[in-house]
């Protein structure tokens, strides 16, 4: 399989009057053709800004990006692309699809212009022509009546038919690459499952890549292939889903499965993990998770955890050799 | 928004209108002393005379059903200062000045209020946005009898680029106009500066840029017309109180507007002519306002009238 996207070591600090805060600090990732990443980690861990760092979304200043590289599929570096270069790049070859459908669409717009901009701007159809695709579109997504949906404002569909909507217009370019960006997390559960659904059977027909967002655990073990699992700025544990889910190789992934409630188990009370995420502006040279780890030694402090590799590419940072189960 | 809820709208103004003519007409009878007051004593003959003339020794409730009847028919009866000249010639002579000068001085605040809030609201915090929301802050602060003085001299005297006063020939208007609608530019550029800062940290505008819109169509397509919501709702008021007479730079630059019956009227007890200048500006309130409200809802929508 080609690899859509490879991003390496990237860095990407905010400089605000309170300090530098490391948002994104070293990390890496690849994500293939057809695949499904899922990207996990607390709020505030930067598994959002990461993605907006790279695509060149954030507002430089504050964020400031410091090195790394950020590949696509063809050798373009997105981190040295010019801005003409990103717009043209940007929902075409790579779309996004955000948190929150209430207010991810343009309220005063109609759903059809809206829809219509991507393929317009790109270049890539006529105005006749785009709404035509995107009747099809939104059909696709399983909105009824499509082409009167596109005449409607999005404040007369619900939040799971505006995710819908988001989807669609994501999708009218055919992109390579989809970020999701917590699709879900605003739906109620039964709509989460529809549109995990709608996703996979898109990912299928089309082949995109689809980089996913979340914080839920199930979400990702229902979608993905593959996890990145990140704290702090930085990617703790890397592997398919199988590898990190059952042969959990970093503490804090072990943590955070230990946090997630289970069917199968009687857990008694659910456990969390103790202490707080550290203040990004205040990181010591040592594991960032290092003070709410249950198997904290004196190198965990002081020197950067290196990188434990299997022959399989599961990934994890800690000094620890081999997890106690 | 239904042709239903406008004619509702408009049939609402009947009931209230009458209520402002209610009102003005007996609180301004109920302020101490009367049009003939004067430094001058006037002989209670002649004084007898010139109230039996405009029918001022009737009972008040006759008087007032006497105007009704009039206003009906579109008579706002006859000045008592200005002898031989009725209201309506007196509207009719200066509205068109003021609404001359109201315009041209709207469409000055407009222009300048517009390009300046938006030229700040897209760099914050620069110079871009220091220099012009610093003339900002003196357009709100500076009154008009500063400013217009201060063009005058600049302008008329110093430069000698443009008449002192006077209102015939088209460059007349100028300095006028842009002394009235300084403090209106002013106002208007914070608004477009806040509206459109408010929109551009909106989830759908990062939405428009992860689709790869330019950042002129950002602004243009996706951010001006929520962005300026805040600065069509003050026009309706605005574009009343600008058009409706501008008493301190009427007085400046010498012109024949409506601002200075509002005054001198209430001083002269000139009962006809208050009450003339309080329905117009009434009127011209509401017609402003009804207006501002279809405006929103084309804009906007969510905006439902029922």
């Amino acid at each position: 399989m080609k690899p859509v996207l490879e991003v390496k070591d990237l860095v990407a600090h905010f400089y605000t009057r309170r300090g530098v805060v490391r948002a994104v600090d070293g990390v890496s990732f690849t994500i293939h053709e057809g695949e499904t990443v899922g990207v996990v980690g607390e709020s505030g861990s930067g598994k959002t800004v990461c993605q907006l760092s790279y695509l060149r979304l954030l507002p430089e200043p504050p964020l400031r990006i410091l090195g790394g590289s950020a590949l696509l599929e063809g050798g373009l570096d997105l981190l040295k692309a010019s801005p003409n270069q990103l717009r043209s790049i940007r929902g075409n070859r790579v779309s996004m699809i955000f948190q929150e459908p209430m207010t991810s669409l343009n309220p005063y717009l109609t759903v059809g212009t809206q829809l219509c901009e991507p393929l317009q701007i790109h270049g890539l159809l006529s105005r006749k022509d785009a709404a035509i695709q995107a009747t099809a579109a939104l059909e696709r997504v399983g909105i009824a009546d499509a082409s009167a949906a596109l005449k409607r404002y999005p404040h007369e569909f619900s939040g799971g038919m505006r995710q819908r909507v988001m989807i669609a217009m994501a999708l009218t370019t055919k992109p390579k690459l989809l970020i999701a960006d917590e699709p879900t997390t605003a739906l109620d559960v039964t709509v989460q499952a529809q549109i995990l659904q709608l996703l996979r059977d898109l990912q299928k027909e089309t082949g995109m890549a689809i980089l996913f967002i979340t914080h839920d655990l199930g979400v990702i073990a229902s979608i993905a292939h593959r996890v990145v699992v990140m704290y702090a700025g930085r990617v703790m544990e890397r592997g398919t889903v199988d590898e990190v889910f059952y042969q959990t190789q970093h503490p804090y992934t072990q943590a955070l499965l230990r946090s997630t409630p289970r069917l199968d188990v009687d857990q008694g009370k659910l456990s969390s993990i103790p202490g707080s995420p550290p203040d990004l502006t205040r990181l010591g040279d040592g594991c960032p998770f290092y003070g709410r780890c249950a198997y904290q030694r004196d190198a965990c402090v002081r020197v950067y955890p290196p990188l434990r590799l299997t022959p399989t590419q599961h990934a994890a940072y800690c000094h620890l050799e081999g997890l106690p189960r | 928004m239904g042709l239903g809820y406008l004619l509702k709208r408009l049939a609402i103004m009947v009931p209230v209108f009458f209520l402002v003519v209610t009102m003005v007409f007996f609180m301004i009878r109920f302020a101490p002393g009367g049009p003939f007051d004067g430094e001058k004593a006037v002989s209670p003959e002649i004084l007898r005379n010139l109230n039996e003339k405009y029918h001022l020794n009737d009972p008040l409730l006759v008087q007032f059903g006497n105007y009704l009847k009039d206003l009906v028919r579109g008579d706002l009866g006859p000045s008592f200062k200005y002898a031989n000249r009725t209201v309506n010639e007196l509207i009719a002579d200066s509205l068109p000045v003021s609404l001359e000068l109201g315009v041209t001085a709207l469409i000055w605040a407009l222009l300048i209020g517009l390009v300046a809030g938006g030229l700040a609201s897209m760099k914050p915090n620069t110079v871009w946005d220091y220099v012009p929301m610093s003339f900002s802050i003196l357009g709100i602060c500076l009154p008009t009898f500063v400013i217009g003085p201060l063009l005058v001299l600049v302008f008329g005297i110093w430069l000698e680029w443009l008449p002192v006063a006077g209102w015939d020939a088209p460059e007349d208007r100028i300095l006028p106009s842009l002394t009235l609608g300084f403090a209106y530019a002013a106002f208007i550029s914070r608004l477009t500066r806040g509206g459109l800062m408010e929109i551009r940290s909106q989830d759908f505008i990062r939405t428009a840029r992860a689709k790869g819109l330019s950042e002129a169509r950002i602004l243009i397509v996706h951010s001006l017309r929520g962005g300026l919501l805040p600065v069509v709702s003050y026009l309706g008021p605005a574009l009343a109180g600008i058009i409706s007479g501008a008493l301190v730079t009427e007085t400046i630059f010498n012109i024949p507007g409506l601002g200075r019956f509002f005054i001198q009227s209430a001083v002269n007890r000139d009962y006809t002519v208050v009450m003339g200048t309080a329905l117009l500006y009434f009127t011209l309130i509401f017609v402003c306002n009804f207006f501002v409200d279809i405006m929103y809802a084309l804009l906007d929508p969510r905006v439902k009238y029922e």
